[in-house]
């Protein structure tokens, strides 16, 4: 554990500039959730730490049928399941948070902290990849967008550049007759990491049409959450069938190269990412044709803990 | 470098002069003498510290001390109304929700802070409220049951 220097910015612009000032060994943090376990256990030793949480305007979280959902990057997890519209039109965002560690660290942790820590098995990732979201980022010279798939580069590793901050996340409006899932498979129901995650989004074109858009994302089987794109390409513009959802589910199992850890093996992993797929896929499917269930009823399939 | 910092404890007007990477929960512990906050894991599994910062349930060990600078904190120190306990702590001790009483600070101020958010009360949310409490001792069952009779207590109350 290394002392560090402690610095509150109050503004974007200030924060982008307390992170020039104090070079590569500066840490920005929010919830500090992440930050202080891992500084305690010596894996991050900056020199001055930002915290960036009393920047004002950052933690709001909007819906407009126009504009799609925007989430401050400081949006709390607990805020972000809570939203009323988050949970109408994006549920497997909804049951992600619900899902992510317990509600002491949900009402610290925030948004853009679980994506720029980049772990691969950030809970909220997967359920955002998902509805295609993209990445707000600012840095001195103004600002770009950056889809989420393509923000992360490897574990903890990202596309921000240093002196550039991750401000805001942007799902666009679902398609009608769409539906979404997450399911975090985990040895405890809370405060844990997933051994696996997935989320599934289904789109039809008309109630009982053809599959106009399928989307797969995996988390904990690569070094980045990952998207399942034969599975998905095995979905799009087909008439769905329970053979076809088990079919793409197996095309997911096949494609991902998991790691053996201490949360489960390789083979473990695999296998739980054909079985996570199949069930999300289902649900998805379900909800798009059927209606979405309520926040409650899919909270109960979202965690599936070991014990 | 040591920096000063004020936070409302328990609505009394603290102030202590503590690290920067000092935690919230080693500040109420070890500055402010408030040991009714358990340390247990010091890296948020195990819900023992847990404290309601400005009215919500978070782990103390987590939160840096200065990023709770003008907040307001309370503890299990803070719950009771003078000698009278809070009726969450009231159903604990009569229900048997605890055994060796490590755990139960955390627990008792995750479960105010779950029946002051307004959430409905069942018997579901109460164990996903919980679910970032461990205890070793009571299997949970009388925990449960406890939280149910505190429901049950505060809904009266809130009637007469």
């Amino acid at each position: 554990m290394k002392r560090f220097e402690y610095l509150e910015a109050r503004t974007v612009r200030q924060a982008i500039s307390m992170l020039q000032r104090h070079g590569e060994n500066a840490c920005i943090v929010a919830g500090s959730t992440d930050f202080l376990v891992r500084w305690r256990a010596g894996v991050w030793n900056p020199d001055h730490v930002i915290n960036i949480q009393r920047v004002a305007g950052l933690s709001r979280i909007t819906y407009s049928g126009r504009n799609g959902l925007r989430i401050g990057a400081l949006a709390t997890i607990r805020a972000i399941e809570q939203h009323a519209a988050v949970r109408r039109y994006y549920p497997a965002l909804a049951v992600a948070a619900a899902s992510f560690a317990g509600v002491q660290v949900r009402n610290l942790a925030t948004v853009g902290g679980n994506i720029c820590n980049a772990s691969p098995s950030g809970d909220m990732i997967p359920a955002l990849l998902v509805f295609g979201s993209e990445c707000k980022i600012v840095g001195a010279d103004g600002e770009r967008a950056v889809a989420l798939d393509k923000f992360f580069t490897g574990p903890g590793q990202t596309v921000l550049q240093h002196g550039e901050l991750l401000t805001e996340v942007r799902v666009p409006v679902p398609a009608r007759n769409t539906g979404s899932h997450y399911i975090k498979h985990s040895p405890r129901g809370a405060m844990d990491i997933a051994t696996v995650g997935v989320a599934s989004l289904v789109s039809l074109d008309g109630r009982n049409g053809p599959c106009a858009e399928a989307c797969i994302a995996l988390g904990a089987v690569a070094p980045t959450p990952i998207r399942a794109y034969s599975a998905e390409d095995s979905l799009r513009g087909q008439a769905l069938t329970q053979d076809l959802l088990i079919a793409a589910a197996n095309l997911a199992r096949d494609g991902v190269r998991p790691i053996d850890d201490i949360r489960g093996s390789a083979e473990h992993r695999k296998e739980i990412v054909g079985v996570l797929t199949r069930r999300t896929l289902e649900q998805a499917f379900n909800a798009a044709t059927s209606g979405p269930l309520t926040f409650n009823e899919q909270r109960r399939l979202t965690v599936q803990a070991a014990f | 470098m040591k920096k000063q910092l004020q936070i409302t404890v328990n609505g009394e007007l603290r102030q202590a002069l503590v690290e920067p990477y000092y935690s919230l929960l080693d500040t109420l512990r070890d500055e402010m003498q408030l040991t009714g906050t358990k340390k247990g894991c010091d890296e948020g599994d195990c819900g023992a510290c847990t404290v309601l910062l400005n009215g919500k349930p978070v782990c103390s060990c987590l939160v840096l001390a200065h990023a709770a600078h003008d907040a307001e904190v309370i503890t299990i120190e803070g719950v009771a109304n003078g000698q009278e306990l809070h009726p969450v702590q009231k159903a604990f001790v009569e229900h048997g929700g605890l055994q060796c009483g490590y755990c139960t600070p955390g627990i008792i101020l995750s479960t105010v802070g779950f029946l002051e958010s307004g959430e409905e009360p069942s018997e579901e949310n109460i164990k996903h409220a919980l679910g970032g409490n461990l205890c070793r001792c009571t299997g949970y069952t009388k925990v449960i049951e406890s939280v149910l009779v505190a429901v049950k207590a505060t809904n009266q109350e809130s009637e007469e």
